[in-house]
């Protein structure tokens, strides 16, 4: 049954007992996403560290359905303590699995529970519950003053498709600014 | 009162075979239980006849073009419109159409924000600083917004009738909010969230004492109940074809004659006009005034059967039907723990768009469920975000059914809202 493969016990758990949920400070930057078209919502904070290259802290305080509310608190698990860079990588990992209708193999090495998500790409009325955590933290990375170091041959890779794919989810869910 | 009906007036299973639609398979093979017929209704064969018939026969610009098929296509929109006029009880030439009733309302809107430009003729519809628009805080965001804009672009101020617990209007402070200053009052004659009906004449009395313009959103009310301009106080009323089994892409405004024929123009362009110049120009008396640019032809065609398929069945009977349903409904969802039904809990002055909330389950989860067996509900705000609010509510999921649904239909939502509690381990 395919509510059972989207629903994933990881995805219930997370959502029954959210972690890192409830706002902390300090905190570089705070933003407010909401999902237009059912009212959801997130208020999310990142701390980067002193030199803008690693995010310390995400704290988040929202409401929604099982999938965004999940979705941000396995994300905060999986990009706390890692250098930009990295969490960057995850997110685009992320982005492309849940768009991608279910033709995406995610790679549960850089993933890790996040693969549970998978299911939700074959749903694309639910593919925005499950990114509006992400988008926010984005938003909030580059709010906060995040450094990427990204050297010139990398940009150029396959790595550059995926910045750019980033890029223009953040525009469409940009309608979701309050 | 006694609403309580023992049956429903229709024959749904004779009903059924003109919608094929409804006789398809969703997710895995799930038999389709299409309840969201508030925000779109199925369309039966004979309005996708009507249009195709058209389309392969007489397809051709109207009010032109002095040929034969020309002339067909003038009179096939023309008698859509006649139709149009008399299912409500309107003059002929009193019915506007337009993309939807989103337009017709921004329609209203904006004519009147025209009016600063117009003749004297247009000076009721003018509005500024010290001016008041009424609406309510039940209203889809197709009746707000607009509004909302006027007010900005005029310098008006916007007040609102507010929501009492059992999903009414309050109309203790009427007089205190539609108020002396009140230039125009716009309001939903049966909410497309609550499933509420309000009091349109009693609210239309109070506007008139000060002068004020009245504007019924009726999307949710022509679709399901006879409806007649001439028993309702009003300047204006709007729908749209999709939600009465007619095509999309085509709305109806009806305004009073006297008001349409001084009421400045909107979209302007070609076929609205009456004389052109470089510099100037006059426009077309209604309903032309308002018709810019090529209107939805085929899909008046396709309303125009639309309306005969509903005449024939009779809009008492669709009433009926839904009260019996909406009944059915309501008594359903009161036996099982953990839902609440957000709007009226009887059928007095209610139709049937019923929403509510199961606890611990978010209505997109719920929502989720349901379809996986089939059954298709609206989950969010149902474009009444305010609504939601004001309840406390993230969003809701709703039920609203047409002449194609019965009593099997909800008992297989109610038997889908204990699979989701039980899914979800909400069951207590």
């Amino acid at each position: 049954m395919k509510l059972e493969q989207m629903y994933q016990e990881i995805i219930l758990d997370h959502y029954r007992s959210p972690k890192n949920k409830g706002l902390r400070a300090p905190y570089g930057a705070e933003v407010h996403h909401v999902n237009p078209t059912c009212g959801d919502e997130i208020t999310l904070r990142v701390r980067l560290a002193d030199d803008g290259t690693t995010v310390d802290d995400i704290s988040y305080d929202a409401q929604g359905c099982s999938i965004s509310q999940a979705s941000v608190s396995v994300m905060t698990e999986l990009l706390t303590g890692h250098p930009v860079e990295h969490d960057l990588e995850v997110a685009a990992a992320f982005l492309e699995m849940v768009q991608s209708r279910g033709t995406v193999d995610p790679d549960e090495d850089v993933l890790e529970d996040a693969v549970a998500f998978a299911g939700v790409s074959r749903y694309p009325a639910r593919v925005k519950c499950a990114l509006l955590g992400w988008m926010a933290w984005k938003d909030a990375l580059a709010q906060a003053g995040a450094v990427i170091d990204v050297s010139d041959d990398v940009s150029t890779e396959p790595d550059a498709t995926r910045a750019t794919n980033v890029t223009d989810v953040t525009s469409t869910t940009g309608a979701g600014h309050e | 009162m006694s609403i309580h009906l023992d049956a429903s007036p229709l024959d749904v299973q004779a009903i059924r075979p003109d919608f094929p639609l409804l006789a398809r398979t969703v997710r895995d093979g799930a038999p389709l239980i299409y309840l969201d017929s508030g925000a779109t209704s199925q369309k039966p064969e004979v309005v996708l006849d009507a249009e195709r018939e058209f389309v392969l026969r007489s397809n051709a610009p109207v009010h032109r073009g002095a040929y034969a098929l020309g002339e067909e296509a003038t009179d096939a929109y023309e008698a859509a419109r006649r139709s149009v006029a008399e299912f409500i009880g309107a003059g002929f030439s009193e019915i506007v159409f337009t993309k939807n009733a989103t337009e017709a309302i921004n329609l209203v809107a904006y004519a009147m924000g025209n009016a600063v430009w117009a003749g004297a003729e247009a000076e009721r519809f003018r509005l500024g600083p010290g001016d008041r628009i009424v609406v309510t805080e039940m209203e889809h965001h197709a009746n707000l917004l607009p509004w909302q804009q006027l007010a900005q672009r005029t310098g008006a101020e916007l007040a609102w009738l507010s929501l009492t617990p059992d999903g009414r209007l309050g109309l203790d402070d009427l007089d205190q909010v539609i108020n002396e200053r009140t230039k125009v009052v716009a309001f939903v004659h049966q909410s497309n969230i609550l499933g509420t009906i309000n009091p349109v004449n009693l609210i239309a009395a109070r506007a008139r004492a000060v002068g004020a313009l009245v504007l019924l959103d009726a999307c949710q009310s022509v679709p399901h109940m006879p409806f007649s301009v001439q028993q309702l106080d009003i300047d204006f009323a709007v729908f749209s074809g999709h939600k009465m089994l007619g095509p999309s892409g085509i709305g109806v405004l009806w305004g009073r004659q006297a008001l349409l024929e001084v009421l400045p123009p909107f979209l302007t362009g070609g076929s609205m006009i009456e004389q052109v110049f470089m510099e100037r120009s006059t426009f077309a008396p209604p309903p032309q005034r308002f018709e810019a640019g090529t209107p939805p032809i085929s899909q008046a065609v396709g309303l125009h059967a639309a309306v005969r398929y509903l005449s024939d069945i009779g809009m008492s009977h669709i009433e009926a039907h839904e009260k019996y349903l909406t009944e059915h409904l309501l008594s359903r969802l009161a036996e099982v723990d953990g839902v609440r039904v957000i709007g009226p809990t009887s059928v007095v002055e209610r139709g049937g768009a019923v929403s509510f909330v199961v606890d611990g389950i978010h209505s997109h989860d719920l929502g989720q469920v349901l379809d996986d067996r089939g059954v298709a509900v609206r989950v969010g705000h149902h474009c009444a975000w305010p609504v939601c609010r004001h309840y406390g509510v993230q969003a809701t999921t709703r039920a609203s059914f047409y002449v194609y649904n019965d009593v099997d239909d909800l008992d297989r939502l109610v038997e889908g809202i204990g699979a989701a509690q039980r899914f979800f381990g909400v069951t207590s």
